[in-house]
């Protein structure tokens, strides 16, 4: 049944490459995608069995499916309205690079061999590449080609760190095999330097993917020039498919007995982006580049509560599905203010709340909430991974992620309340509010305010489970 | 073994000085299809006749000796650039940079734990001299068209380390990689176009709107 999940969105791209009508192959995008979601959870319930040498699912995989086929969705209802209203640049690159990007992304949460996922990775990169480049003008170009460069050269050096983890089995005498099943049963026969430099080289690799500083030189201007529904399916769905592919090379070390080392470079580069992150947000006039600084922060915030451990792992788990639910939201409802302004740049936003009064107010609210103000889900996220900071006595650390934290809240704030407070402009805009366009992002805002109140008791399990792997010692 | 893998070795080290000192383009970009060529025997020259190892080479020769040349060729003569024009740091200093690294891999590749099969073979220092050759150009050059060759020897020297390990990687995912990195480099090639018609130059520094 994975294999469907896989491949019924490069047939359906295929589908749209033959069709004529343009309506039409927008909406291949929701019907694909909400299948996709369908089966997934189907999938993630155990209804079909999913296990297997290749392809299978764990608790870690279960949890990024779901969170990114969900996002997708929510992205695809916008892609109709969006794509209807630029009707100027054509749907025929669109539709069938992201379908293909929804394959890749998927081949790569549920592959259970690491060349597997390195190959899919890489392909996300690649049909990604057209999407940010939708609008076609100077500045696109110029991320499009920073971005390829960029996490090729990253993707090229987790390929490294790959066979260097290959070279481990080699040195420790058993065979050579890169199957995440095997080398975690093998994990205390690998030669332990090589694993080692391999984990490095992996967490280099993909935390360049994934945005970590000091890698993350691709991610503002991406995100910046990309139209929004790429940037939300970026920055909540595929960095958390890199964040996926690290968490192996984390369990890894773990099951060998390295877990220690694995935590202390996650924890160093958690505690990087965040501060580079808080840096660059202060008087940040750009609103998506200032998302993608978030990003960058809310990447480093995953990797610090994986790198304590402990309670904090189930709170990075948690922050994950939070940071794409929330980060989707946000850069929807961006891209409609971007939209209605002609710009993206405080200097010309004023009173998107008079505006658009919908997604004003849910740029507003996805800013409270990915800042971590009650009583949104993010909230509860980061009091977790906090608690689990101090818990384990790391004062200063703690102190240090709070000064952060505080920061980027005062930074992002000036620029957020700058655009979406005041009075407008005196010419109305020729963009309005509608149905399409705000539907998903008030969906995600209201599934995090959701997550905030009450989780269920079911996805709390998931959670644990998903957490759990990471802890298993030998 | 020993005997034809390290002259081919050494052959795809020089091609590395090669790319490093010469300005012309379509030299540089005849050179690295002729390094992939040569790196297509390797698999040959190291597990012998075996169907994957045979695979292995066809794809190798075939993507990264033909295929991905051709494009770049192509590539530069729509965009009618020939030469490299003052690069950011000169050739003769990258040149004495490249042997310096190439004589650290060397030294460095002595000191790692590798098994004792693989101590004589060129390989692993190889491997480190190439990838360090490719973050030379990927650093140095202004060309776009420079810097996607500098990723072709980045990926020329993980694949040299990658023929040790033939056995973990199926031939599957091996072609899946081949793949994605004709891909990768189809993309980028036309990413290429778009700046020549943009900017009506390749010179990379211009692609610097995009700051803080």
């Amino acid at each position: 049944m994975l294999e469907v999940l896989i491949l019924f969105p490069i047939a359906i791209a295929a589908l749209s490459l033959v069709t004529s009508h343009y309506q039409f192959r927008s909406w291949l995008l929701p019907i694909s995608s909400g299948l996709h979601l369908l089966l997934s959870v189907l999938l993630a319930i155990g209804w079909f069995p999913a296990t297997g040498e290749w392809i299978g699912l764990d608790a870690l995989s279960r949890l990024v499916l779901i969170t990114t086929s969900l996002l997708f969705f929510g992205c695809a209802i916008y892609a109709v309205g969006y794509l209807d209203i630029r009707r100027d640049r054509g749907n025929k690159v669109m539709v069938p690079c992201l379908l293909i990007f929804l394959s890749a992304m998927t081949l790569a949460i549920v592959a259970r061999h690491l060349g597997l996922i390195w190959m899919a990775v890489e392909a996300t990169t690649i049909s990604s590449a057209p999407l940010i480049y939708f609008n076609r003008n100077r500045l696109s170009i110029e991320a499009t080609w920073k971005y390829l460069l960029i996490c090729s050269v990253g993707i090229a050096l987790a390929m490294l760190g790959i066979l260097f983890i290959a070279y481990s089995a080699l040195g420790g005498g058993s065979p050579v095999c890169l199957h995440l099943d095997t080398l975690l049963s093998n994990a205390t026969t690998l030669s332990r330097p090589w694993l080692h430099a391999g984990f490095v080289f992996l967490l280099v690799g993909f935390g360049t993917k994934m945005g970590l500083a000091p890698l993350h030189t691709w991610k503002p201007d991406a995100y910046g020039e990309a139209p929004g529904l790429v940037g939300a399916l970026l920055a909540g769905g595929l960095t958390s498919v890199a964040f996926l592919a690290i968490l192996r090379g984390v369990q890894l070390m773990t099951a060998a007995g390295s877990g220690d080392l694995a935590r202390q470079a996650l924890l160093g580069m958690g505690m990087f982006s965040l501060l580079l992150a808080a840096i660059f947000m202060v008087r940040q006039p750009d609103i998506k580049r200032l998302l993608a600084y978030s990003s960058v922060e809310h990447m480093g915030i995953l990797a610090i509560g994986v790198g304590i451990g402990g309670m904090a792992t189930f709170g990075a788990m948690l922050h994950l599905i939070n940071n794409a639910l929330t980060k989707g939201g946000l850069f929807l409802a961006a891209g409609n203010i971007q939209r209605a302004y002609n710009s993206k740049n405080i200097s010309e936003i004023r009173g998107a709340m008079v505006t658009l009064p919908i997604s004003g107010t849910l740029f507003l609210a996805g800013f409270l909430a990915i800042t971590g103000s009650p009583p949104f889900g993010p909230f509860i996220s980061e009091f977790t991974i906090l608690r689990g900071i101090f818990g384990s006595d790391r004062m200063v650390i703690g102190m240090l992620v709070l000064l952060f934290l505080a920061i980027v809240f005062i930074g992002m704030g000036a620029t957020i309340l700058t655009a979406t407070q005041g009075e407008p402009a005196e010419e109305p805009p020729q963009f309005q509010d509608r149905i399409l366009l705000y539907i998903s992002p008030l969906c995600f805002m209201l599934l995090i305010l959701l997550i905030g109140v009450y989780i269920p008791e079911p996805i709390q399990a998931a959670l644990h489970q998903a957490a759990a792997l990471l802890e298993v010692h030998p | 073994m020993i005997e034809l893998t390290n002259p081919l070795l050494l052959a795809v080290i020089l091609i590395n000085f090669f790319t490093l000192g010469s300005a012309r383009l379509g030299a540089c970009i005849r050179v690295v299809a002729l390094q992939g060529a040569l790196l297509a025997l390797l698999p040959l020259a190291t597990h012998g006749m075996s169907g994957h190892a045979l695979i292995l080479g066809a794809g190798a020769l075939l993507l990264k000796g033909i295929f991905i040349p051709t494009l770049l060729l192509r590539a530069i003569r729509e965009v009618r650039i020939r030469r490299e024009v003052e690069p950011i740091i000169g050739f003769v200093p990258t040149l004495i940079i490249g042997a310096l690294t190439t004589a650290g891999a060397f030294i460095f590749a002595d000191f790692l734990p590798l098994i004792a099969e693989h101590h004589e073979g060129f390989y692993v220092p190889t491997a480190l001299a190439t990838i360090f050759t490719g973050f030379l150009l990927l650093i140095t050059r202004r060309k776009a068209i420079t810097q996607i060759l500098g990723y072709l020897l980045l990926e020329n020297g993980i694949f040299i380390f990658g023929v040790l390990l033939s056995a973990a990687m199926p031939l599957m995912v091996e072609a899946g990689v081949l793949l994605d990195l004709l891909v990768g480099v189809f993309v980028m090639g036309i990413v290429l176009n778009q700046i020549n018609r943009e900017f009506s130059t390749l010179n990379t520094e211009r692609l610097s709107a995009l700051k803080e």
